[in-house]
């Protein structure tokens, strides 16, 4: 066959277009399965991988004596898997019924497609359990932490609590949230296409990492002591609410912080009763008209009265110090040496200044005394004059001095600013209101700051709660440090004033503060709130122990008592009370 | 060399070994594939009765039977199937027509299928019958086919089953097959090259033009399922949830095999996430269980395939032999060819098995058949080299 050469060249010319094309094609295969191939592998795991999150547990807050304030249980969130239902009626029927739940609401998210539907977090574990137990296919139970406070009430406005997501909502909670919080594990299972997952592709698990556990310097057993008194002062003196801070002047740290009435924490949107308007009606018909006036409370409303509930009035609020203030009109005094212990002053029941007559709470005067005796009847005429020979402008700048026109930096949220005069806005008048503690308001935990720091020996404390944090075998993660070194008063008028304040106790106005065989000094105050006339008053007594060391500093507030109202016939046997059975135990502790 | 045509006066057969080699290896290799990318599926499906191996020993009886028929037919001198080149011609248009009869039945949303005893493909029946008939047609032409009217004629023969294979079964890459493998043949057959490069310049241009006016109609109603199955090609992830779907889910196999592969059995887009793996799709499973080197070793294997059919053809004691290698060549490197172009997403997706891989019993029967006749063209060549 003469033409045999022209087809084989044909045919080879064929063959070899053919094996260029493969060839391009192992090209293109290359540069899809090396270049492309993280891209398309990616890809192709969002795909086939469901991810499911582990709750981290959150770090747990624990007092100074190793109690757990805050810790965690184990609940369950039960979800469903669409793809994987196999007897839907049967799952809708026992999610509504072991969850409590309309069967419309769990119709609605079981028929619903999508990879996983979540129908309720936060469930019993022993409910989750028994659903665990009916063995349906297509429902998921995942096991996570749900936060719980052992002791309901104890510290509920320091601490705070955590919304759904684990996150804190107010107090502690809040400010260390990040360091709680820990960070959420996830589960990767592989699924096929119809979303039924793999049990032999195994699963890949990140493990979630705990957060920190708090430990503070809050001590159950004061809290939980100051906690009585102070629920018992509110019920026997009628009062709105009663404050208690107990503290180390020393160095700032916060013992017991107390604000009752307290909320229980394990039920933070529960409303207490009294919250509600209708406190004159009859007890019989109480609770009914309570419910529905709590059901038509409008969400707004009722959001402002839970806020209203959780308010930690040692930090958020501001009041009229009154005669507590004297100690720092004191300290600037003395320490200005515009006064001595011995100067003598002379009482006449009032102080004129420009045109107004500043009255003394002992309306016939006091009479001749000296500085100490006139601190040790609480005499405004003396501190109006201590005032006024200070000065508008140096009292100003002790007051900045003494820190009292900054917040104190306590580690809680919200803490509200010294609500004070202008300086170029005071005036003699002002001036002699403002040495007696009125006309300005401050936060309590600003006013047992101010004075921890001048009766410590001169250094400005920052108050806080926050101790260190440690992980799970007590090992210590971080320690946290405070600013407790800037002298705002000389050692040498700490001390006379120390001593000055350990007289008012001992035989001056806070005699009701006195605790056998403890040196204790102390103030008294009580202070009408505005607007002045109503007869609603504020009574205070700060004490601390012992007076020639301070150890322990401790403020009581009493807002709006019924009846007696001066601080040194009802807040300074508070923390007399206080002291009588702390003070033995702080020793104790001492010891260990 | 005259020594040794002294030597082998006698005739003597030859058996292509290497080809019937690597026909086994492809079929194995295929029925493992088959089973590792329709296992799964098939035991998670209630029509097929959850039997995992459904599709495994479907797949196997059609390759037993067509390695019977593959025998029977090598041992036919291929002269003998010569005088049936035009009743198959006329065979392959009824069995396509008969398809529209209660006959023909639908699958997978397509109407290709005749249940004749057994289901068969009629479009399978009409590659190989294009390739006798135009084996016999050229050889009958001789010299006439250096005409422009013989080069033309040649080219028009295949028309018409084209033609009923697009319309009738709505089946585009077929005819698009049948006329390559008839393109292929005249190009063998005619001296010329000229009239091929024009022709090859022409369809390039339409095909760009094709591609821009697809382009143009992007979001028109006008586009029609071509056009979309353009856009989609260019831009599969843009189409992810419509025609880029299928494309789509064979890169994400393809891509995240990598160079080694997830192993032999380890393919997660086979679950369900890749549609027709063990079918037009299989090539993306191979990637994936056997990353970058068992694609390329599939590959190879066609190659050396081809290489193979060269040789036979090239060695053909005659025209008609050559002539019909060169259509087996052709139809199964088209195939081979425009399939994995389509599962790496090189060209717009359309339905086309791989040979030999690819789930399907017409198909691997037919191929047997045509690897059965080039066998028995490589009996026909006498050793005497």
């Amino acid at each position: 066959m003469r033409n045999k050469t022209r087809y084989r060249k044909k045919i080879l010319t064929l063959a070899i277009g053919c094996t260029c094309i493969l060839i391009l094609l192992i090209v293109r295969l290359s540069y899809l399965m090396i270049s492309k191939s993280e891209y398309y592998t990616d890809k192709a795991l969002q795909l086939h991988q469901r991810e499911r999150s582990i709750k981290a547990q959150r770090g747990k807050i624990i007092d100074a004596t190793g109690e757990i304030l805050a810790g965690n249980i184990t609940v369950c969130t039960v979800s469903v898997i669409h793809n994987q239902i196999k007897d839907k009626e049967a799952v809708i029927k026992l999610l509504s019924d072991k969850l409590e739940l309309s069967e419309e609401f769990v119709r609605k998210r079981v028929e619903k497609v999508t990879s996983i539907e979540k129908i309720k977090s936060n469930v019993d574990k022993a409910v989750g359990d028994e659903i665990r137990s009916a063995n349906l296919d297509g429902i998921k139970i995942d096991d996570g932490y749900k936060r719980y406070y052992p002791y309901g009430e104890l510290a509920s406005k320091v601490l705070g609590f955590t919304g759904g997501d684990n996150q804190g909502i107010i107090g502690l909670e809040v400010v260390y949230d990040d360091i709680l919080l820990g960070t959420n594990g996830t589960i990767l299972t592989y699924t096929d296409a119809r979303g039924v997952e793999l049990a032999e592709w195994g699963e890949e698990r990140i493990e979630p990492i705990p957060g920190e556990n708090l430990c503070v310097s809050l001590d159950r057993n004061i809290q939980s002591y100051a906690t009585q008194l102070a629920y018992q002062a509110m019920k026997t003196k009628e009062a709105d609410s009663v404050s208690i801070i107990v503290m180390n002047p020393q160095n700032g740290e916060v013992m017991a912080m107390v604000n009752v009435p307290e909320f229980d924490l394990n039920n933070p949107y529960q409303l207490r009763e009294n919250e509600t308007e209708n406190e004159e009606t009859e007890a019989e018909n109480e609770e009914s008209i309570q419910t529905s006036a709590t059901e038509m409370m409008s969400e707004e409303e009722k959001m402002k009265r839970l806020n209203n509930m959780w308010r930690n009035g040692c930090i958020n609020d501001t009041y009229e110090p009154g005669s507590i203030f004297k100690v720092i009109t004191a300290a600037a005094g003395l320490e200005e040496k515009v006064v001595d212990v011995e100067s003598s002053f002379s009482c006449p029941g009032f102080i004129v200044v420009e045109d107004r007559r500043i009255r003394c709470h002992k309306t016939i005067g006091h009479g001749s005394e000296n500085f100490l005796q006139g601190t040790m009847n609480s005499c405004n005429p003396v501190f109006v004059t201590v005032g006024l020979r200070l000065g508008s402008d140096r009292f100003y700048n002790y007051f900045e001095k003494f820190g009292l026109l900054q917040k104190t930096g306590i580690d809680l949220p919200g803490e509200a600013n010294t609500i004070m005069h202008q300086k170029e806005n005071i005036g003699l008048v002002e001036l002699a209101t403002i040495s007696f503690g009125q006309s300005f308001q401050v936060t309590p935990i600003q006013l047992i700051t101010t004075v921890s720091s001048l009766i410590n020996g001169g250094k400005r404390v920052v108050p806080h709660m926050a101790v260190k944090t440690v992980d799970e075998d007590g090992n210590t993660k971080r320690v946290f440090t405070y600013k407790n070194d800037k002298q705002i008063l000389s050692e040498e008028t700490s001390d006379v004033l120390r001593g000055i304040l350990e007289e008012v106790v001992a035989n001056g106005g806070g005699r009701n503060g006195a605790v056998e065989g403890f040196r204790i000094g102390g103030k008294t105050a009580t202070s009408e709130t505005l607007p002045r006339g109503h007869g609603k008053y504020i009574s205070s007594f700060i004490g601390f122990a012992p007076a020639d060391n301070p150890q322990v500093i401790a403020i009581a507030i009493i807002n709006h008592p019924k009846g007696t109202y001066y601080g040194g016939t009802i807040a300074a046997p508070i923390v007399r009370q206080l002291f009588e059975n702390i003070l033995p135990y702080l020793e104790g502790i001492d010891y260990n | 060399m005259r020594k040794q045509r002294g030597i082998r006066k006698t005739k003597e057969y030859y058996f292509d070994y290497s080809l019937v080699f690597i026909v086994l290896f492809l079929l194995g290799f295929g029925l493992i594939m088959v089973y590792s990318a329709s296992s799964y599926e098939a035991s998670v499906s209630e029509k097929l009765h959850y039997d995992a191996a459904y599709y495994l020993k479907k797949q196997a009886s059609a390759t037993v039977l067509g390695l019977i028929a593959m025998l029977v037919v090598s041992r036919i001198p291929y002269h003998f199937w010569e005088r049936f080149a035009i009743p198959a011609y006329i065979v392959s248009v009824i069995l396509i027509l008969l398809v529209l009869t209660p006959l023909g039945y639908e699958a997978n949303g397509a109407r290709r299928w005749l249940r004749l005893g057994v289901s068969v493909q009629p479009a399978e029946i009409a590659k190989l019958a294009m390739i006798l008939f135009l084996a016999s047609f050229i050889c009958r032409l001789g010299k006439g086919i250096r005409s422009t009217r013989g080069f033309m004629t040649v080219l028009c023969v295949p028309l018409p089953i084209c033609a009923l294979v697009w319309f009738i079964t709505e089946n585009m890459s077929s005819a698009i097959i049948i006329f390559g493998i008839a393109f292929l043949m005249l190009f063998v057959a005619s001296p010329d090259y000229k009239r091929f490069v024009i022709i090859a310049l022409v369809g390039v241009a339409v095909v760009f033009l094709a591609i821009f006016l697809f382009k143009q109609l992007e979001g028109s109603e006008l586009l029609g399922v071509r056009g979309a199955r353009v856009l989609a090609w260019m831009d599969p992830e843009a189409y992810a949830s419509g025609k880029g779907f299928q494309t789509l889910q064979a890169l994400y196999a393809i891509g995240s095999g990598g160079i080694f592969g997830k192993g032999l059995g380890q393919s997660m887009q086979k679950l369900g996430f890749l549609p027709e793996t063990q079918n037009d799709m299989i090539f993306s499973i191979v990637c994936e269980e056997l990353g970058l080197f068992g694609g390329i070793a599939i590959i190879l294997m066609f190659l050396l395939l081809i290489w193979r059919f060269m040789i036979i053809a090239n060695n053909a004691s005659d025209l008609f032999g050559a002539l019909l290698v060169v259509g087996v060549l052709g139809h199964i490197a088209i195939q081979a060819i425009l399939n994995i172009a389509v599962v790496t997403n090189t060209i717009p997706n359309t339905g086309i098995s791989l040979p030999f891989i690819s789930y399907g019993g017409s198909s691997i029967m037919f191929l047997l058949i045509e690897i059965g006749l080039v066998l028995s063209v490589a009996r026909g060549i006498r050793i005497k080299e």
